[in-house]
């Protein structure tokens, strides 16, 4: 790795360090009820608000009833944004005068917006009007946001409390987290955003004559939108020209801004943060990064905060920040080297003045090798899926850090609220194994680890493989499923994989080879991102529930510490274990053998 | 009784042939249902068994012989497991064996009538049954507990309530209830048996041994539910893998899809067996080590909790200091030599069964070299103990010479006109802050002296509580006694704290509020008025000598009476939860090497490039699957000595433990299998087995 992008990545990680605690800070205060006074102009719309909607905002609420608020509350969400994409041929600002979006994809989008997936089967400039894109999408993005804020507030307040049957309000959860986290914070972005070029209007799409004729290789589709292949298995392409370039306007920067904030990933364009309008320069690819990770690594702080033990939350993150580390020096190094097969032909790979050297398919020139591979290593980890380079064009071992990031549960910092939540999971596995090896009941933040929460905590890590291989291996043995594989072969199966780690894991990322708006992966990925929050989050909250009913036992000296480096440690290595192992065969047959394959051959 | 059992051999003959059969014994499904992982493997035995028949009609998926192996080390793999139960059961079984032949024998008068006259023939008091009638002669023990029905008697119950004066038992009324274990020290009783054999906690014991009525502790089940999500996840890695080789095969248009038997292999190997086999082998084998230190527990649950003890309240009485106070020296008052007191003390002690009493007489002789008169000789008569004078003493030659409690023998001197001196009183508040009791010593109507009775501490108990702490665990002493007398025995005893005139309301309260706090509090007692703390208690140890009462409200019997015995309760406790959690540690980390040596075994027909993670270099793929699922069924037998014995503990403090056993079991969990796996593809290879 060059200097330069090691200059970066500490740049990147110091910045997001400091941030952490201020924000925590900022956001334990808000979840307590303890306005802090540069906000508290905002507390008569938090009021008004409760009063509109018949919110008793002092009356807490049991996590069967938080739960179901939860789900009511999401499936609402789904279907606004479902009734939306059918119906906006008739709704204003839809000024390309775009039709209903099929069913299939309509679901597809609907469940991937709701669930803070953000999975994207459509072509955002080409599908979707601007009342769709702001009312439906946008507010979703803050909406899936704030529901996974909520959850990790409220399994925060289990550990926090103790004797009690309640874990909070979600309505009032949800309003916080939105009124005076999301929404200032977006605005405050998307200000910063337009002042870097990124557009945000509601002019209809420019099309322009360009002064030259472009020829270029268009891939032939079937009816049912599957590429057409040849009798090799490669995708079939038909040469078109055109002088005409379409310049997409719309309002982008507002929903750019929660896109990150919220770790949803949704871009206004098909390109997502790599195409100019969403993401322009270098400082708007930074000030993104950071805005990926920074409610999640807040949180952590926002954790220790409420728990009145700030050490518990530094461990924590500590933990992400090892595996964040380690996974992302393998995605640089491996996107750095480049590939071995050009330099028998003579290619120089090596990073210079005038190049960036190793792999640059799929990467902008603006962000290059580093601040591609960060990105996507970001990206990944957080379940935001927002990309600023192509991960299907990553070599092998670079691309499956971004799978295998997912396939750990997004628990690197992982969504906003689901991250903090996923994490506190493996922690509470990772001491219960701990503590039966030191000889005690194992206890966590004072409390005790017992049947019931292991029970949930099992459900939480079933999650990921259950959906990811049983919906993979249907893909590979169905018709639908093979037909959407750009790419034949060992890269094919990554594919599919990715597809649906991706939506499983609620990241919304794409080894974009894979054509998925087809009703097969519309409906299969659909399932898969539902089930993947929803069945979460129910667990997560009966478990926010059985810890705030018991009791809080002080620490003693039998007790085992769970901020020291031992634990950290014991930490990664449950993640790894019992996140990773599940995957490997499914790895080993896909990036894996890649892998091999690319350097046995040379 | 106190003599130590002869702890059973780790692999006795007998118990090593019956735990073979066993083994077999339990592979009825109903049985192998409730452990769930091993269930899994017998499934996975099943089917390769077909599969192999199915082979032997020319229609395999496999070479026959490479099936008939893997399904042989299937079976080998759910046995080991049965086997490792039954031979821990077979273990503490007879260890519950040789316990019930140590059990005290009395031998009871029972009556055929109940008349204190009336016809009897002598039996074993462990054959007595509710509602028996037994007749109770002076100098006997009690053989159970019962209520008096006829007669009147003093009794000697020191050895239980920790009370040196003797007590009246008569029938009728409050005073009719005699516990087991206790001595009539003058006349006879009726006595009504009240409970039945098989009832005690040696019988429920061994019941819980028994495979049927044993019941998983809390974390045995939180353990299990985990080991089943594994099994559950590694189920769906496995079957899921099948479909991804069809794929892989018709990408890549070359080498066979997976076979089941390479599938059903892999899923044994990477499912937690060598935790899921030997999961109740720890526990029955934890029961056991408590056998063995002369515990009985009554429930495994009780076990477990032991291990997480925060607080331990211990009564003072018997369990810190010798159950009887004993006089330490003679304070004569003025104008008085130490040798008249204690020659008069002696006098007025003669008659006086009471411990205190003799200690008197035998302190007087090893210091002055007086020798133990006959009092029947000397003409005197014996006044006793009574609630009403609070003194016992003798008339002797028209000598009055009383002892007593110094407010008793105030009353008594000033009733006959004598005076209490400032240097007695001085000396009586001395002895009281020493911890001691004074007892005053009176000739008619003057104060003769001081008699030091001292608690005397245990020896070496300080430092078993000082054990105690480095465990993370708070002593807390317990007594009737004042503040002062109690400050100065907790101080010599070294416990953390005391709570001095203790009634039992106190006694609860305090253990409540511990609880409240949510720490775990352990009690040991023995007397009847301890019981309702012991039931309220989480962890509760009477001791054998105890109350009948007592020993109910506990769940844990300590044979030997011994207070410090938690010690090793704690640790046998600790030892179990440990040996899981390693176990299971061990049993997570061997999947890497497992994976390392199947899945390129399994397709490098269809991807020659995965030879590269070959790194043990194992001879053939056959070879390969082999050694994986051989090495996971030698493991399980290569670890039954250490689920039976237990991981050891340390009082070390939880970080460093946690550290060593990481170390030991996850680092080692890792390295292990590639050693074994490449060990047994060597020796495979060698003997050209594949």
């Amino acid at each position: 790795m060059t200097t330069n992008g090691f200059l970066q990545i500490v740049l990147f990680l110091g910045t997001l360090l400091l941030l952490a605690k201020p924000m925590g800070w900022y956001m334990s205060k808000i979840y307590e009820g303890d306005i802090p006074g540069f906000v508290r102009w905002f507390v008569p719309v938090e009021k008004g608000l409760y009063r509109l909607c018949g919110i008793e905002s002092g009356q807490e609420m049991g996590w069967v009833r938080y739960a179901i608020a939860l789900l009511w509350f999401s499936l609402l969400g789904m279907v606004a944004v479902y009734a939306l994409q059918r119906l906006q041929g008739f709704l204003p600002f839809n000024p390309q005068h775009f039709g209903a979006v099929s069913p299939d994809s309509s679901f597809n989008t609907a469940v991937s917006f709701m669930t803070n997936t953000n999975w994207q089967a459509y072509s955002g400039e080409s599908t979707m009007s601007y009342l769709t894109q702001m009312s439906g999408l946008t507010v979703q993005n803050f909406l899936s946001a704030a529901s996974g804020m909520a959850v990790a507030v409220a399994l925060i307040r289990g550990f926090a409390r103790h004797s009690v049957k309640t874990v909070g309000n979600f309505w009032v959860d949800m309003t916080r987290s939105v009124l005076y986290i999301l929404l200032p914070l977006s605005i405050l972005f998307a200000c910063v955003l337009v002042s870097q070029g990124v557009v945000q209007n509601f002019a209809a799409n420019k099309i322009i004559h360009t002064v030259e004729s472009q020829v270029y290789d268009n891939p032939k589709m079937d009816a049912a939108g599957n590429p057409v292949k040849d009798a090799a298995g490669n995708p079939v392409t038909e040469k078109a020209t055109t002088q005409a370039q379409t310049i997409p306007f719309g309002p982008v920067a507002s929903q750019e801004a929660i896109k990150m904030i919220g770790t949803n990933g949704g871009g206004f364009f098909n390109a997502n943060s790599a195409h100019p309008y969403e993401n322009p320069t270098p400082l708007t690819n930074f000030l993104q990064m950071i805005m990926m990770f920074l409610i999640p690594a807040g949180l952590c702080y926002t954790f220790g905060k409420m728990i009145g033990d700030t050490r518990q939350g530094w461990a924590i993150l500590t933990a992400m920040t090892l595996v964040f580390v380690a996974m992302l020096a393998v995605t640089e190094t491996s996107e750095q080297a480049g590939n071995p097969a050009f330099a028998a032909l003579g290619i120089d790979q090596a990073a210079s003045s005038t190049q960036a050297g190793g792999n640059m398919e799929g990467k902008e020139t603006r962000f290059g090798i580093v601040n591609s591979a960060l990105f996507a290593t970001i990206t990944t980890s957080a379940s935001c899926g927002a990309v600023n380079s192509m991960h299907d064009s990553f070599m092998p071992l670079g691309g499956m850090v971004p799978l295998s990031l997912i396939q750990l549960g997004e628990v690197v910092f992982g969504g906003v609220g689901s991250g903090l939540y996923g994490m506190l999971i493996y922690a509470i596995i990772a001491i219960f194994i701990a503590g039966l090896m030191i000889g005690r009941t194992p206890e966590y933040i004072g409390k005790k680890i017992e049947s019931f929460d292991i029970k949930m905590a099992s459900l939480v890590i079933l999650i990921p493989p259950l959906l990811i291989l049983c919906g993979t291996a249907v893909a590979v043995m169905a018709e639908a499923g093979k037909a959407g594989v750009g790419n034949p072969g060992a890269h094919g199966f990554s594919e599919i994989l990715y597809a649906f780690s991706s939506a499983a894991g609620n990241n919304g990322s794409a080894f974009a080879g894979l054509s998925a708006n087809t009703p097969f992966y519309n409906i299969a990925l659909g399932v898969a991102m539902f089930f993947g929050r929803i069945w979460l989050m129910v667990p997560v909250l009966a478990l926010a529930g059985s810890l705030a009913a018991k009791k809080r036992i002080p620490s003693g000296a039998g007790t085992l510490a769970t901020h020291t480096p031992i634990f950290v440690m014991l930490l990664i290595g449950t993640v790894f274990l019992v996140g990773a192992l599940n995957f490997v065969p499914a790895l080993g047959l896909g990036p894996v053998v890649e892998q091999l394959a690319m350097v046995g051959a040379h | 009784m106190n003599e130590r059992l002869k702890p059973v051999a780790l692999f006795d003959g007998e118990i090593v042939w019956q735990a073979f059969l066993n083994a077999f014994k339990k592979l009825n499904p109903a049985q192998q249902i409730k452990n769930p992982v091993m269930f899994v493997v017998l499934v996975g035995s099943i089917l390769t068994t077909v599969l192999y028949f199915q082979a032997l009609i020319g229609q395999g998926e496999a070479p026959a012989g490479f099936i008939l192996a893997v399904t042989g080390w299937l079976w080998f793999t759910v046995l080991f497991a049965n086997f490792a139960e039954a031979i821990a059961e077979g273990r503490s079984r007879a260890q519950a064996a040789s316990l019930r032949k140590a059990k005290q024998d009395i031998a009871a008068r029972k009556l055929l009538a109940p008349r204190h006259d009336a016809e009897f023939s002598l039996i074993s008091s462990t054959k007595l049954r509710q509602h028996d009638i037994v007749l109770v002669n002076a100098g006997e023990f009690i053989p159970g507990d019962g209520d008096v029905i006829e007669g009147v008697a003093s009794v000697d119950e020191s050895a239980i309530t920790g009370e040196s004066a003797p007590v009246i038992r008569e029938s009728g009324g409050d005073f009719s209830a005699v516990t087991g274990g206790t001595r009539v020290l003058s006349d006879w009783l009726v006595i009504r048996i009240t409970t039945n054999p098989g009832e005690s906690f040696l019988d429920r014991m061994i019941a819980m041994v028994e495979g049927a009525k044993r019941q998983k502790t809390p974390n045995e089940i939180a353990l299990t539910i985990l080991l089943v999500a594994l099994t559950i996840v590694f189920l769906l890695v496995t079957v899921t893998l099948l479909p991804f080789s069809f794929y892989s095969v018709e990408v890549a248009k070359s080498g066979q899809p997976v076979t089941l038997t390479v599938l059903i292999a892999l899923l044994v190997c990477l499912i937690p067996t060598t935790i899921g086999g030997l999961l109740s082998a720890i526990g029955v084998a934890g029961m056991g080590r408590m056998m063995q230190k002369n515990v009985i527990a009554t429930s495994g649950r009780a076990v477990e909790a032991a291990g997480d003890v925060d607080v331990l309240l211990l009564d003072k009485t018997g369990t810190i200091t010798l159950g009887n106070r004993q006089a330490s020296s003679f304070i004569p008052a003025g104008g008085v030599t130490e040798q008249i007191l204690a020659d008069t003390a002696q006098l007025a002690s003669l008659a006086d069964e009471t411990p205190e009493g003799r200690s008197i007489v035998v302190l007087a002789r090893e210091k002055f070299g007086f020798r133990e008169r006959d009092i029947q000789s000397l003409g005197a008569t014996f006044v006793p103990f009574s609630a009403q004078s609070r003194m016992s003493g003798v008339n002797l030659d028209g000598r009055q010479i009383r002892k007593g409690a110094s407010d008793a023998m105030r009353a008594y001197v000033k009733e006959f006109g004598g005076d209490f001196p400032p240097q007695v009183e001085a000396a009586v508040d001395e002895v009281a802050r020493r911890g001691s009791t004074p007892l005053v010593v009176a000739e008619g109507n003057r104060i003769l002296g001081v008699i030091e009775l001292k608690d005397i501490v245990k020896g070496g108990i300080k430092e078993r509580f000082a054990e105690l702490r480095r465990m993370g665990i708070k002593t807390i002493m317990i007594t009737g006694d004042n503040r002062l007398t109690a400050a100065a025995i907790a101080a010599e005893a070294g416990v953390d704290d005391f709570l001095a005139e203790a009634t039992p309301e106190q006694k609860l309260k305090l253990i409540r509020a511990y609880q409240a706090e949510g720490r775990l509090v352990a009690m040991t007692g023995d007397g009847t008025n301890d019981a309702p703390a012991l039931a309220q208690a989480d962890v509760a140890v009477a001791m054998n000598s105890g109350t009948q009462a007592a020993k109910e409200a506990s769940n844990m019997v300590d044979l030997d009476s011994n207070p410090t015995k938690l010690i090793a309760i704690v640790e046998t406790g600790k030892q179990m939860l440990m040996t899981r959690g390693s176990l299971t540690t061990f049993s997570i980390a061997n999947d890497i090497a497992k994976y390392f040596a199947i899945i390129p075994a399994a397709f490098i027909t269809t991807y020659p490039a995965l030879g590269a993670l070959n790194v043990m270099h194992l001879a053939t793929p056959a070879s390969a699957i082999l050694s994986a699922v051989i090495f996971n069924a030698l493991i399980i037998v290569a670890l039954i000595p250490l689920a039976l014995k237990g991981v050891k503990y340390r009082p070390i403090g939880a970080a460093a433990l946690l550290r060593n056993n990481l170390f030991i079991y996850g680092l080692g969990g890792i390295v292990v299998p590639f050693a074994g796996i490449k060990l047994i593809d060597m020796t495979l290879s060698a003997l050209r087995l594949i």
